[in-house]
């Protein structure tokens, strides 16, 4: 069945209001989701359809946002609390990692947190280094949260969907420059799976690993390299925790070279848990060392000129890529 | 005179405090012989806090502790054996061995966890709150904070919150005097009575060492709570008798000071007041004594032949499994 075209954030506001007319113990509350609509637009609609006692503006009170989810998620409620700026989940970051994604393990596992997280990351925009990290392995290390990162229009509302049924925590981190993207996603129900990659190309010479934003340059890279005669594989991995490391494994073993691309800094980023998890699953099967695309180890600058310059571009996968081929 | 409590609740909640401080000397014990691990938070002094305000709640109310959770868990209707269990980490705990001291829970009972981050049971207990405003019961929470819980943001924004939103939780302060070594003249400016005025919270303040005073002043505050009205903070001003943890060397506060406290025990209080009132005599309450820790006593027996988990357990309950 055919769809419509849809933005991402169109996407996102789509899958909550499904999930809320479905189930009503889903919620959403954080600041400005209400009649404002979100900080990205990505909860419009919500308010005049659910009115506020299920559409809740909250304080700017990070920490007490999502506590207050862990809490409602505990006591028989499935909410969805956003944290506008990924950034400012530093100030809930105990709520985060010491109560929303520990409690079934200390407590026994006799409780369930069917909480949803919604955050928005990522540079390009001019926000400066407050407003535009990317700081998911903060969350990957932390057993007890899953943790996916969608990269199009459709996979934002499947998976946000499935975010919003699972019973477990679940960090969704959109990116703000994909609010405006656009594709066809089906008026018709469906759900993505958590821990499921998608292969976005197939091709026999070279894997590209690319998260989120990243998918767009892998993209623009790959028909360049495609016109070069180099037959690239794209993935993918729409969930960042848990990995799929199987399709990943599955890709390397045809192509036996692999680049990585992640906005992540380049020590600590989440490229690096890729690359190592390839080296403890795929080592045999590599003809070249894993390629890693990431981003300065620096503070966003502000001036687009310099923030360009730290971030990941189709320059740096294509460098990266090359490079795997010639070895 | 203030308002008395009947016979029966007397007698019921004195025996509520001995087995919470038979419960604490017992690991006490278990501490000193090397069967307990990590490091255990006594709650010994504070017990007509738990007595007076949780064990007067009902069974559907939700309570959210702290690190010196194991008077709330047992005034919530926590049983001493798996108490003891869990925190001798074995497999019939109340968390089958993962928590421990600092993080019993039953969600059964209505607690949502001791805590072992200093004021991080009060947003949960705001979103429990929440959760009973939205599915319409009138289910309460009692969260249970201390002086150094008190100066953390989370408690600020968890009060300005439930004030906002008008739910159901009553914030009870249990004023110790010290944040581990600081005392709370040295770490908490102005007072609670005044910062829950600056979220238009109701504030009440009692002696928290005088069983039948929080005992009644929590009545009062639980049924405003629970009228729908909003939040309400009360104010116990108790002693932690023990160090921060059990162990601790307590070079910050004087011998004399600490005896000063004892002469005021709770539970001598108590033992005092039901000689008084022709309750109970000496003889009575002994017997009340032998019963209770003998009751801890068969409780430390059955933890201690409890199994040690299972080691694949450690890979058990990180998740609720899922449909991919």
């Amino acid at each position: 069945m055919s769809g419509r075209i849809l933005t991402y954030r169109q996407a996102v506001a789509e899958a909550i209001a499904e999930e809320m007319s479905r189930d009503e113990r889903v919620f959403i509350m954080g600041e400005d989701v209400g009649k404002h609509g979100g900080a990205f637009a990505a909860t419009k609609g919500l308010f005049d359809k659910f009115g506020p006692g299920r559409v809740k503006d909250t304080p700017i009170s990070e920490s007490v946002i999502i506590g207050a989810g862990v809490g409602a998620a505990l006591t028989g409620m499935r909410p969805i609390v956003e944290i506008m700026y990924m950034d400012f989940i530093c100030m809930a970051m105990d709520s985060i990692a010491n109560q929303a994604a520990k409690v079934k393990y200390m407590f026994g596992g006799h409780v369930h947190v069917p909480l949803t997280i919604r955050t928005a990351f990522g540079a390009g925009r001019g926000n400066a280094a407050q407003h535009s990290q990317s700081l998911e392995t903060w969350l990957t290390l932390i057993p007890g949260l899953l943790v996916v990162m969608p990269s199009t229009p459709y996979d934002a509302k499947g998976l946000l969907k499935s975010a919003i049924r699972n019973d477990n925590p679940v960090v969704v981190i959109e990116n703000k420059l994909l609010y405006g993207e656009s594709e066809d996603v089906p008026e018709a129900e469906y759900l993505v799976p958590i821990g499921k990659a998608a292969i976005r190309r197939e091709g026999k010479d070279v894997t590209i690993i690319a998260t989120s934003r990243m998918c767009k340059f892998a993209e623009s890279a790959t028909k360049k390299l495609v016109e070069e005669g180099i037959d690239v594989e794209l993935i993918d991995p729409r969930t960042l925790k848990p990995l799929d490391m199987d399709t990943i494994s599955a890709s390397i073993a045809k192509t036996h070279r692999v680049v990585v691309v992640n906005e992540g800094h380049s020590t600590g980023g989440f490229s690096n848990e890729i690359s190592s998890k390839i080296m403890d699953r795929c080592f045999y099967d590599l003809d070249a060392p894993v390629m890693r695309v990431a981003s300065e180890d620096v503070p966003i600058p502000y001036n687009s000129i310099l923030e360009n310059e730290v971030i990941p571009a189709e320059k740096d996968i294509l460098a990266g890529v090359h490079k795997t081929i010639e070895v | 005179m203030g308002k008395q409590l009947d016979a029966e609740t007397l007698v019921d909640r004195y025996k509520l405090m001995l087995r919470i401080r038979f419960h604490e000397e017992a690991i006490k014990i278990l501490f000193t012989q090397g069967k307990i691990g990590g490091t255990t938070h006594l709650y010994i002094g504070q017990e007509a806090i738990a007595a007076g305000v949780v064990a007067q709640l009902r069974k559907d109310d939700f309570i959210s502790s702290t690190h010196r959770g194991h008077g709330h868990m047992l005034a919530k209707g926590g049983e001493l054996k798996p108490m003891l269990a869990e925190i001798l980490g074995r497999a019939d705990g109340y968390c089958k061995g993962k928590g421990g001291s600092m993080h019993i829970a039953s969600i059964t009972l209505g607690n949502l966890g001791a805590n072992g981050i200093v004021s991080g049971g009060l947003p949960i207990a705001v979103g429990s709150g929440l959760s009973a405003k939205m599915r319409g019961t009138d289910q309460i929470t009692v969260v249970s904070f201390g002086d150094g819980a008190a100066n953390e943001g989370n408690t600020h924004e968890s009060m300005n919150l439930a004030s906002l939103w008008k739910l159901p939780v009553l914030f009870l302060f249990e004023n110790n005097r010290y944040a581990v070594s600081t005392e709370t003249s040295r770490s908490m400016a102005g007072s609670m009575e005044k910062r829950a005025a600056g979220y238009d919270i109701p504030f009440s303040l009692v002696d928290g060492n005088d069983l039948e005073a929080v005992h009644f002043a929590a009545e009062d505050a639980i049924a405003y709570v629970r009228s729908g009205k909003g939040p309400f903070v009360m104010q116990g001003d108790t002693y932690r008798i023990e160090g921060h943890y059990y162990g601790d060397a307590m070079v910050y506060r004087t011998t004399e000071e600490v005896d000063t406290w004892r002469m005021n025990d709770p539970i001598q209080r108590v033992e005092k007041l039901v000689v008084e009132r022709g309750v109970l005599n000496e003889t009575d309450y002994q017997a009340i004594r032998n019963e209770i820790q003998q009751q801890v006593d068969e409780a430390v027996a059955f933890a201690e032949a409890c199994p040690q988990p299972a080691i694949e357990s450690i890979f058990e309950d990180v998740y609720t499994e899922w449909q991919a």
